[in-house]
């Protein structure tokens, strides 16, 4: 009896450990960036190439901030989502235009509609490599002192806006 | 007919062009191209997450190719590239992570296993030895055991 209990325990901690490795997701690596200022930016308007918007416009209140691009697949997922908080005021949507061209995301906009209080342009991903983006869409929550708090990495999806950040949102509005 | 020619001709020389414009980034400053590849063989792309910084064609891992030639230009040592990467990327970015509490069981977790299967290895053999006694024969059994020796012997 005693034989197979051994080998059976070892399997059943491999399996717990395997079983542990499948629920992770390894496209998603932890920023080192959580609890740190969000890097400094001053980037042109999409709307505007002659208005600048940089972080210290920022200060004083929560934001969102949402990388995207026209040229991005599964932002069109999570697009929705966005104009529906955008709809709900709760919280202000800044987009950084990832790599991208002025006429596409405008166009892009105009199709799948504006949830931005603005959006800024990113032409050569240099602000993405400072935010640590790696795969677009991600998005920041950042607080009042201009800290980053959360990161979404990949589509923002009803749940994850429900049980992470949207709580974190009202939290970091009240402090 | 002549005009397609000519088009090729054009085509022809617009790839070269292209082309050249390419290895002039390359050959611009072998010092800094030799240091690039020997550090972002130790960087991982975030987006191919098996490939190095050096091998990839992803666009992010050209950007950050891009950043890193930029920073050796600006003077700074492997050192400073690598943590200014980390503090964006985290440890994740390099195949050879500093040794640190929160990387422990990455760097000893192997030996520890190890260990514990030579420990468990040492443990079974020790027992198998115990387990292994040599049971005497008794009289009867010697004489049986004789017998067929002999049998075989005087055919």
């Amino acid at each position: 009896m005693n034989r197979f209990l051994i080998p059976l325990g070892i399997f059943i901690v491999l399996v717990i450990f395997l079983g542990i490795g499948l629920t992770l997701n390894p496209r998603e690596v932890p920023s080192p960036l959580i609890d740190k200022p969000a890097p400094e930016f001053q980037l042109t308007r999409l709307d505007d190439p002659d208005q600048m918007l940089g972080r210290k416009d920022m200060l004083g209140k929560v934001w969102l901030l949402n990388v995207w691009a026209s040229w991005c697949v599964s932002c069109r997922e999570e697009h929705p989502h966005l104009v529906e908080l955008a709809q709900r005021n709760i919280v202000p949507i800044y987009g950084l235009d990832y790599k991208d061209k002025r006429d596409d995301a405008l166009a892009w906009l105009n199709e799948f509609g504006n949830p931005y209080t603005a959006s800024i342009m990113d032409v050569d991903g240099k602000i993405g490599i400072e935010y640590g983006v790696y795969g677009v869409p991600e998005t920041f929550v950042i607080d009042k002192q201009g800290i980053i708090r959360y990161k979404q990495i990949g589509p923002v999806t009803p749940e994850a806006l429900e049980t992470k950040i949207l709580p974190l949102v009202k939290e970091l509005q009240q402090g | 007919m002549k005009k397609l020619m000519l088009l090729a001709l054009a085509l022809w020389f617009g790839v070269g062009i292209a082309q050249a414009k390419e290895a002039a980034e390359l050959a611009e400053d072998p010092v800094i191209e030799k240091r690039l590849m020997i550090l972002s063989e130790e960087l991982r792309c975030l987006v191919c997450q098996n490939e190095t910084l050096a091998a990839s064609r992803a666009d992010l891992a050209e950007d950050l190719r891009r950043e890193i030639r930029q920073k050796m230009r600006e003077g700074l040592s492997d050192k400073e590239i690598v943590d200014y990467l980390v503090e964006r990327y985290g440890d994740f970015v390099l195949y050879n992570p500093a040794v640190k509490p929160k990387t422990a069981m990455l760097w000893f977790g192997p030996f520890v296993l190890m260990a514990g299967g030579v420990l468990f290895l040492i443990y079974y053999l020790k027992r198998r030895r115990t387990r292994i006694v040599e049971q005497p024969l008794s009289e009867e059994e010697h004489r049986k055991a004789s017998a067929l020796l002999n049998e075989g012997e005087n055919k």
